[in-house]
This record gives C-alpha cells, sequence and structure tokens, in this order.
C-alpha cells in the first residue's frame, strides 16, 4: 500500500466530482430534503426527537451506497479499472483512496443534515451533537464501503442500480426503523443481528437517547467499523488483476 | 498453399528458432500459449518471439484473439498453459507495471477529467512525481498533437482526440514494451502517418511495440507481422517475406489469401 498512491485516487475521484457539480450537490442535499419531509410527515416534536437520529444514520448510507456501486462499476466499464490493474497500484490503493473521497464528501453531507436539523427542524438531543456527527459520517462510509463491495458481483450499472432495493430495502426493514428489533420473531432478529446497518440505526438511536456516550455504542461503532474493514477487504479481494 | 502446412518455415522473421531461448534475445517471448475463456479456446499454443526495437504489427480477422493476446501480455489475462514472458519476467510481474505501457481499443481513460487530470492522475500511478511528471505530461502531449486541449475535459473531445488520450496515458511512462489495441481507429490519415513515425522513432530508441490492426497499409509499415486466425498464427515474417510466399501483390491481398485459405471454420470468441 502507498500513502502517495491512496491520495493519489482520492484527489482524481474529487476531481471527477468537481466536475459533476449536479450530483455533488443531490449528494449532499438528498439526506437533508427527506429529513425535512420525515420532520413534516411526523409532524410532532416528540416523534421527530424520536426517530430523527436513526433516519440521520440510514439517509447518507443509501445515498453514499448506490454512488460508491455505481462509481466502481462504471470504473469497469470504461476500461479504466482494468488500466489501473496492469499499472503499479495497489487494489487497496484503489479502495481507500475512495474512502478517503467519498468520506470527505460524507463530511460535508453529514454536517449540513445535522445543522439543519438541529436548528431548523428543532430536533433536540439529550447531549452533544458531536457523537450524532461522527456515528453518521461513519455509517456513510460504511454504506459506502458495502458499494464499492456489491459492485464486484454486478456486470452491468442496471444491475449496480437494483442492489439498492436488493440490498439496503432489507437491512432497512430489519434495522428498527420500522418495528424495534425485540419485537421481531425469533428468526428476523437473529437476521437483523447480522445486518451492518441494524448497528448503525442502533447507535443513533442510543445517542438520540442518551446524553453520553455509553459502552454499547462504543460496541456499535465497533460493529460499524467491523463491517466498514471487511466490505474494503472483501473489495479489495474481489477486485482480480487477471480476468479468467 | 505451403505456408500453413508448413508455419515453422516462418517463424521468427529470419531468425533460428533456437534463439527465442536465449535471455539475452526477444524482449517478448511466448511458448505454447494457451488462454482459454469459459471453456473455449482463444489462444492455441502460441510461440514466438519479439526482438527488442522492432515494431511487429498483429494482424487478422476480428474475434480471431488479438486483444487476448495482447491483454494476456499486460497480465490482465489468466492463461492456461504454456509460458509468456517480457523482460525476462513473467507477463503480469509487478515489476513490469510500469515498464509496459498499455492502450486498450477503447480509450480507457476518465472522461470526465481535463485531460491534464488524466496525466497527472495515471503518471502518479506510475511513479512519476513533481517535474518529471509535468515534463512527461507535456512530452506526450505534444508528441500526440493534443497541445492547447490541457484544460478541457476529455469527455467533449472528438473520438481521435480521446483516443490519442488513451495512448498518451500509455507512453506517460517511457515504457520499455508498448503493447497498443489498435491504436489508430478513427484516426485521419495525417495523424495514422505522424503517429507511425513516433512508433519507430520510440522503436529507434529501443523501445519495443507490439500493434494490432485492420489496416493493410499499416502492415507495411512494421519491421514483422504476426498473421493470427482462430487463436493460432497463420505467419510470421516481415512484409517482404509475406508478400513473397503468399504471392499476392500487396499485403491486402496477402492478408486475404492467409485469412481465407482454408475452409473458414466458426470464429472463437469475440476481440476480448
Amino acid at each position: 500500500m502507498s500513502l502517495t498512491l491512496t491520495l493519489a485516487t482520492a484527489r482524481r475521484v474529487l476531481a471527477q466530482l468537481r466536475h459533476d457539480p449536479r450530483t455533488v450537490a443531490m449528494m449532499v442535499a438528498v439526506p437533508t430534503v427527506l429529513t425535512i419531509l420525515l420532520r413534516y410527515v411526523l409532524n410532532n416534536p416528540l416523534a421527530l426527537d424520536r426517530f430523527a437520529p436513526a433516519y440521520i444514520g440510514v439517509f447518507p448510507f443509501v445515498v453514499m451506497f448506490i454512488v460508491a456501486a455505481i462509481t466502481t462499476q462504471r470504473e469497469r466499464a470504461r476500461g479504466t479499472l482494468e488500466r489501473l490493474m496492469a499499472m503499479p497500484l495497489g487494489k487497496l490503493d484503489l479502495l481507500a483512496g475512495y474512502a478517503i473521497a467519498f468520506g470527505l464528501v460524507a463530511c460535508v453531507q453529514v454536517t449540513v443534515v445535522v445543522v439543519i436539523s438541529l436548528t431548523w427542524l428543532g430536533v433536540t438531543l439529550p447531549g452533544s451533537a458531536v457523537p450524532m456527527a461522527v456515528v453518521a459520517v461513519l455509517d456513510a462510509i460504511l454504506g459506502m464501503a458495502i458499494g464499492l463491495f456489491a459492485s464486484a458481483f454486478a456486470r452491468s450499472e442496471f444491475q449496480a442500480v437494483q442492489f439498492m432495493p436488493a440490498l439496503v430495502l432489507p437491512q432497512a426493514l430489519l434495522c428498527g426503523l420500522v418495528v424495534s428489533r425485540a419485537r421481531m420473531t425469533p428468526f428476523l432478529s437473529w437476521l437483523s443481528d447480522v445486518l451492518p446497518l441494524s448497528y448503525a440505526v442502533d447507535a443513533m438511536q442510543r445517542i438520540g437517547a442518551s446524553a453520553a456516550w455509553t459502552s454499547a455504542i462504543s460496541a456499535d461503532v465497533a460493529v460499524i467499523a467491523a463491517f466498514t474493514a471487511a466490505a474494503l477487504v472483501g473489495g479489495a479481494l474481489t477486485l482480480r488483476r487477471q480476468t479468467r | 498453399m505451403p505456408l500453413a502446412r508448413r508455419p515453422e518455415a516462418w517463424r521468427y522473421g529470419g531468425v533460428p528458432a533456437a534463439d527465442v531461448t536465449s535471455t539475452a534475445g526477444p524482449v517478448i517471448l511466448a511458448r505454447d500459449l494457451v488462454v482459454r475463456r469459459s471453456e473455449r479456446t482463444i489462444l492455441d499454443r502460441l510461440t514466438f518471439g519479439i526482438a527488442r526495437g522492432q515494431v511487429t504489427g498483429l494482424l487478422g480477422p476480428s474475434g480471431c484473439g488479438k486483444t487476448t493476446l495482447l491483454r494476456t501480455l499486460v497480465g490482465v489475462q489468466r492463461i492456461a498453459g504454456g509460458e509468456v514472458s517480457l523482460l525476462g519476467l513473467p507477463a503480469g510481474h509487478p515489476a513490469l507495471r510500469a515498464r509496459v505501457g498499455y492502450a486498450t481499443q477503447d480509450p480507457a481513460v476518465y472522461t470526465d477529467l481535463t485531460l491534464t487530470e488524466n496525466l497527472r492522475y495515471f503518471g502518479t500511478v506510475l511513479g512519476l512525481r513533481g517535474k518529471r511528471l509535468a515534463g512527461a505530461a507535456a512530452r506526450t502531449i505534444a508528441d500526440l498533437g493534443l497541445t492547447g486541449l490541457e484544460g478541457r475535459v476529455t469527455g467533449t473531445f472528438s473520438g481521435g482526440q480521446l483516443a490519442r488520450v488513451g495512448l498518451a496515458v500509455a507512453l506517460l511512462g517511457s515504457p520499455d514494451v508498448l503493447v497498443l489495441d489498435e491504436p489508430t481507429v478513427g484516426l485521419d490519415p495525417v495523424l495514422r502517418r505522424d503517429l507511425w513515425q513516433m512508433f519507430h522513432r520510440l522503436a529507434d530508441t529501443g523501445v519495443t511495440l507490439l500493434v494490432s490492426s485492420h489496416v493493410m497499409d499499416e502492415a507495411a509499415r512494421c519491421d514483422n507481422l504476426l498473421f493470427m486466425r482462430d487463436g493460432r498464427f497463420l505467419a510470421e515474417a516481415t512484409p517482404q517475406q509475406v508478400l513473397a510466399r503468399t504471392g499476392g501483390s500487396d499485403l491486402e491481398e496477402a492478408f486475404l489469401l492467409l485469412a481465407t485459405h482454408r475452409e473458414r471454420e466458426p470464429l472463437t470468441g469475440g476481440d476480448r
């Protein structure tokens, strides 16, 4: 692994985004617009305080998943991935470069949604906003890592787009947003336990409920980090220098 | 027609076959190279050697395995049998990645980046930094006639300009071996002539080039030719030898004689 090549890749991905301002605007705006929509759909300050943190964890996750999956699929389809694999670039340099670039976008994305939620939308938190913002960025990076990994299994952009409903919506149903995980049948509860988004949402719900950083939140964050690392390593393993 | 029945007489452009085994000899060397993709044999026991500082043309009908052979040389296609080496190292060896330049049929550059941004990124990946990177970028931009387009997003380029960006990336790291897959498709005759002059200038400095082509007037510009069909070599010789052996009046006719000589078998595989 080379730091220079990782940073060069991150810089290249950011340059690509800079040439596509509409995509950047959507990546930043969509989670915020959805949270504004949530505020008016619930239309109840108590319900908003209870549900907003979890959704602030999910919206950036979803946006990053799909952007990462499509970006890498495009890199395969255009032949730039094959060119890079014939050059002295490590697979982890490429993936870590993506992670840094999208991680920076996630910071902007989450800052905007958190600031607007706490000011205009009037979400009140028991403690500081910083833990919520940090975990929301980690959730977004998790979504990106899973998107990078999933794109290895897509042969076309059509398939990559379909991974959104196929892989993300089941997690959204099982992560405790719709029904509390404790009230699920044993099988669904077990399924929920092995899916990464459950921990992303769990951490955000705990932060929304407690003024202090608890060991349960640390455990959730550890699981999120482990899933992110596993998805990036899995992405590197499925990235082949040679076709069969 | 003797050439298909006795291909050995054609091999190595007149160099005795024993020479390909010596390490001081050919820069590119393949022995009984076999590539299969989903049970189909795309390359069927290819043996050849390419000497340093030569421009070798790889010719053959669409789907005959040209692109697969080039991809094998740059190490992105797994081989099923035999050996293939470049500069004394097996194809795909990490040490070769900065020394072998590769341009695919499609430009394979970032069409949402400017020319300069593309060259800066690929140059950094190739190990160029600072002044050397800027110098290499300026040199390839000038060599490929792309001056004035540096700050433009390559997605707005014409097909011919974009093809040259792909070539620029292949040339960027001053490689010892250049593997070019139909580099002149979509270019006008003046640009094609200029590019072939550049290929020979590079060869004169010791660069070894393998260039696939469909266009027969380009075959005449090569030092050596490899004629391929259905994953096998039909002939390996200089343009003059090909003309003499086939009795064709020009290379176009020689190509047709070679390509249609035996009863046509179903083509194996696509270009990839």
